[in-house]
């Protein structure tokens, strides 16, 4: 099915294998470049779930770990394959999905028959698990090491009671110590099935050739049906309204932020709200914004957005601030204070052009293109619905979004402090 | 695409490139300095300072507010090293007018650029106190927060010790001590003589021809100042010679030891050739078919991560990883081995082809984004180099396995930096 957008200048194609698997093509026939992104719904959140009337448990990092030992293959490594073959890959879990991707400017078609074919196609031994644990052990003690993943993850456990986003994507180098080539095998077959997976390509290629490749390498066999459990019933408060930590940096960090309650359908359109409450109450335009920035308590790193994981999502602002507890209380009075003003009117008209041009902005970007294709995949939605859906959310939502979820009862802050005990270099 | 380059006013130049291609178009406009000790700081602030506001949008709030209604229009400060030439400037993105309303879109960018640059809000003839305070304290705040990024900071302490009696060892932001000095009136003496003296780089890439563009800018600019001194030359002092190796060592609390190693490219730097260097830091140490990843990660587990970078502009080369504290020599032996390796010519044709595919692939990507076109000729520029990026590619496609080898014989080790923990000290 071809999809074609006039506004933006936009086609896409789509269509599903027989095996289930769902293929997506955008187009770019001036570019050198094609980029495919190839997506499993399977992420570090994915720790408990049933197939075949069973439930399982399974170590934290396994997901992630997955992800690094797919590369093996019995003639050595994908990843060499790849490269050697003009294509620069790479791969990363999230908390919902795990993607490898590729871009290349030659031998697109090899490079993507290689792809598919080593995601599909597991090859692990005792051996190589083993000394995996040793590079992912690394891995872990870097994360470990950084103080913006200290601030986020901690927020996470300030948050939620039992959600499995409370803990590190890439496991702890003691859970990941246990994880056995069994359990990756059991893994791959259960979540790396074609119903589960999505693919996405971009560039200066045609639909039948994609289709023909996958259609020739991957599996017949759709896959399972699979439960996840991702814990009980969230409370709509944080568990801890204050969450700190000491380490060597050198002003203090911090990340706040409240539950957002899940919704389906609806997610491009909460998630739109989210974005455009975000900037109206925290964006360079606003009154609190200038207010922070002219006193100092912010600067360039000062961010905000929504971030979402398998069912749930949650909005997070953060930076550096040399005091955070001042930043925090100024973003809950403003939001106490909040009303509808001319002033407002006009901002929301800006701001909805200013979501369009970021937008269209990204429209440049295969990378891009590819995965926010996908993550609409999975929660059901057309990303480029976007451009028509800003101009249909009203001044009343944004309203009701920002009085519901900055009150002080639903935030809560993680910061890290300098480490003084430590001193300068 | 094409690419046309002219003089718009003396010593402002334009670099244009036309191109349907993408759906934003850009802009950029760069102030070329000499990077010294003295001006680092003062560079680094200017363009942070001048995005503050201009005298029609004095502050961040009216600002922002016509950004949005320009569709997300960005200025952003942009501060580059290349080579010991100091980059200041502001860059621009915007939506092509095909997808938008606005159907003015590229004029009022470039007024909005040129406004900001030339027109800053000022009281009594001075930059705003508060603002150049204000964005003095956060500069510093950005030149302490290299701390948290331990891979990014033990490279920039590699470079501090391994030149610290050239103008490279000073970090694109400058120092504190020079920052902290700053203040309304020194700030906007020299932003009027730099403003008027230096050598200014504008580029543009987009759907629109050159001199649609270049007639913006000479309206635009028409209030710019221009007292050229021609006493400023732009160069890079290169180094080919070096002595005993210097071993740095800083202590942290940190789990992962970062270990950097400092080369020079040594004499063929007197004529270097582009493409070869491209090249050879392909096989020995960019990217997972690169001999430092397959071997020192890969084949024998002794780092998380390792990789080359080449600075051609000044000639030096820098190893940066990221290790087991007691795999220090190991490791360090193991990155000198491989780039012996090299020097022997002991890399097969494929692994040559190879690396050929890989610089020519990585030039396709680079023209495939409007923004990486931009950092391309202004590259071009600083270093007096004039090749497209379509001949760039003819030249790594010429490339022979002597070239690669006298690349890597050229080069010497001249510093090490480890950086690791309190506790396991001891080497």
């Amino acid at each position: 099915m071809k999809n074609i957008y006039t506004k933006i200048d936009e086609v896409v194609i789509e269509e599903t294998l027989q095996n289930g698997l769902k293929i997506y093509f955008m187009p770019k026939e001036k570019h050198f470049k094609s980029y495919a992104f190839f997506a499993v719904r399977y992420g570090g959140c994915d720790r408990r779930f049933e197939v075949n009337g069973q439930w399982h448990d399974t170590y934290a990092g396994i997901a992630h770990f997955l992800e690094h030992k797919m590369f093996d293959t019995p003639e050595g490594n994908a990843l060499t394959t790849l490269s050697a073959n003009g294509a620069s890959p790479n791969a990363f879990t999230s908390s919902e999905i795990t993607a490898y991707y590729f871009q290349s400017t030659e031998n697109f078609m090899t490079n993507l028959k290689t792809l598919l074919s080593f995601v599909s196609v597991p090859y692990f031994t005792d051996e190589s698990v083993k000394k995996e644990q040793g590079i992912i052990g690394q891995e872990i003690q870097m994360i470990e090491d950084d103080p913006d993943h200290k601030v986020y993850l901690n927020l996470m456990s300030a948050l939620y009671k039992e959600r499995p986003v409370r803990e590190s994507i890439a496991g702890t180098v003691d859970s990941i110590s246990n994880i056995s080539a069994d359990d990756l095998y059991f893994c791959h077959n259960t979540f790396y099935c074609p119903s589960n997976m999505v693919l996405c390509v971009s560039g200066n290629q045609a639909m039948e050739d994609i289709l023909f490749t996958a259609d020739s390498i991957l599996p017949k066999a759709p896959g399972y049906a699979i439960k996840r459990d991702y814990g009980g019933e969230e409370p709509s408060t944080p568990v801890q309204s204050k969450i700190e930590a000491y380490m060597e940096v050198s002003v203090p960090l911090f990340m706040m932020g409240a539950k957002i309650e899940p919704v389906n359908p609806g997610k491009l359109r909460q998630q739109l709200v989210a974005e455009l409450a975000l900037e109206m109450l925290l964006g360079e335009s606003s009154e609190l914004y200038a207010k922070l920035y002219e006193d100092g308590y912010i600067n360039y790193s000062f961010y905000y957005g929504l971030e979402t994981f398998p069912d749930g999502s949650f909005i997070a602002i953060g930076g550096e601030s040399k005091d955070p507890m001042a930043v925090f209380q100024n973003i809950i009075e403003s939001a106490d204070n909040w009303k509808l003003t001319s002033d407002r009117e006009i901002l929301f008209e800006q701001i909805r052009k200013a979501a369009i041009g970021s937008r269209l902005r990204q429209l440049d970007f295969m990378e891009h293109l590819c995965y926010s294709r996908a993550n609409g995949y999975f929660h059901k939605y057309d990303p480029f619905d976007a451009f028509d859906l800003i101009w249909d959310i009203s001044l009343d939502e944004i309203s009701e979004f920002i009085k519901t979820y900055f009150h002080f009862t639903r935030q809560a802050i993680s910061i890290v402090w300098p480490d003084v005990k430590q001193g300068a270099v | 695409m094409e690419c046309t380059r002219i003089e718009l006013m003396p010593a402002v130049h334009l670099t244009c490139v036309q191109t349907d291609k993408f759906k934003t178009g850009c802009l950029s406009i760069n102030l070329l300095r000499q990077l010294n000790a003295k001006e680092a700081s003062k560079n680094a602030l200017i363009p942070r300072v001048l995005c503050r506001g201009c005298t029609q949008y004095p502050d961040m709030h009216s600002l922002s507010a016509v950004f949005n209604s320009l569709y997300d229009m960005s200025v952003t400060p942009y501060i580059r090293k290349k080579g010991e030439t100091h980059c200041i400037g502001l860059y621009s993105d915007f939506p092509d007018s095909a997808y938008i309303p606005e159907k003015d879109i590229l004029k009022r960018a470039v007024e909005m650029l040129c406004q900001l640059l030339i027109d800053p809000v000022t009281r009594r003839g001075l930059l705003l106190s508060e603002y150049v305070l204000s964005e003095r304290e956060k500069l510093c705040d950005d030149i302490r927060s290299k701390l948290n990024d331990k891979r990014e900071y033990a490279i920039s302490r590699l470079l501090e010790s391994m030149c610290a009696d050239e103008a490279y060892g000073i970090g694109r932001l400058g120092t504190l001590e020079e920052a902290a000095k700053i203040n309304a009136v020194s700030l906007t003496k020299y932003y009027r003589k730099i403003l008027a003296e230096s050598p200014i780089e504008i580029f543009y890439c987009g759907t629109q021809n050159i001199d649609t563009v270049s007639r913006y800018f000479i309206s635009a600019l028409s209030a710019l100042p221009r007292v050229l001194d021609p006493s400023q030359l732009l160069s890079t002092e290169v180094i080919t010679e070096v002595g005993d190796v210097r071993c740095f060592e800083d202590e942290m609390d940190i789990a992962q030891g970062k270990l950097v190693l400092g080369f020079r490219l040594g004499s063929i730097m007197r004529a270097p050739n582009h493409a070869a260097i491209m090249v050879f830091n392909t096989i020995y140490g960019s990217g997972v078919n690169s001999k430092l990843f397959l071997n020192v990660r890969e084949k024998l587990s002794l780092c998380y991560y390792v990789g080359s970078v080449i600075e051609e502009q000044k000639g030096i080369m820098i190893v940066s990883s990221g290790i087991d504290v007691k795999k220090y020599d190991q490791a360090k032996d193991e990155i000198l081995t491989q780039l012996d390796n090299c020097k022997k010519g002991e890399f097969s044709a494929d692994e040559l082809s190879m690396a050929k595919r890989t610089v020519i692939s990585s030039i396709c990507a680079m023209m495939d984004s409007s923004s990486g076109l931009e950092n391309y000729y202004l590259g071009q520029i600083t270093q007096g180099l004039n090749f497209s990026p379509e001949e760039l590619q003819m030249m790594v496609q010429a490339v022979t396995k002597e070239q690669v080898v006298s690349v890597a014989e050229s080069i010497q080790l001249d510093s090490i930096y480890f950086l690791h923990n309190v506790k396991e000290a001891g080497q």
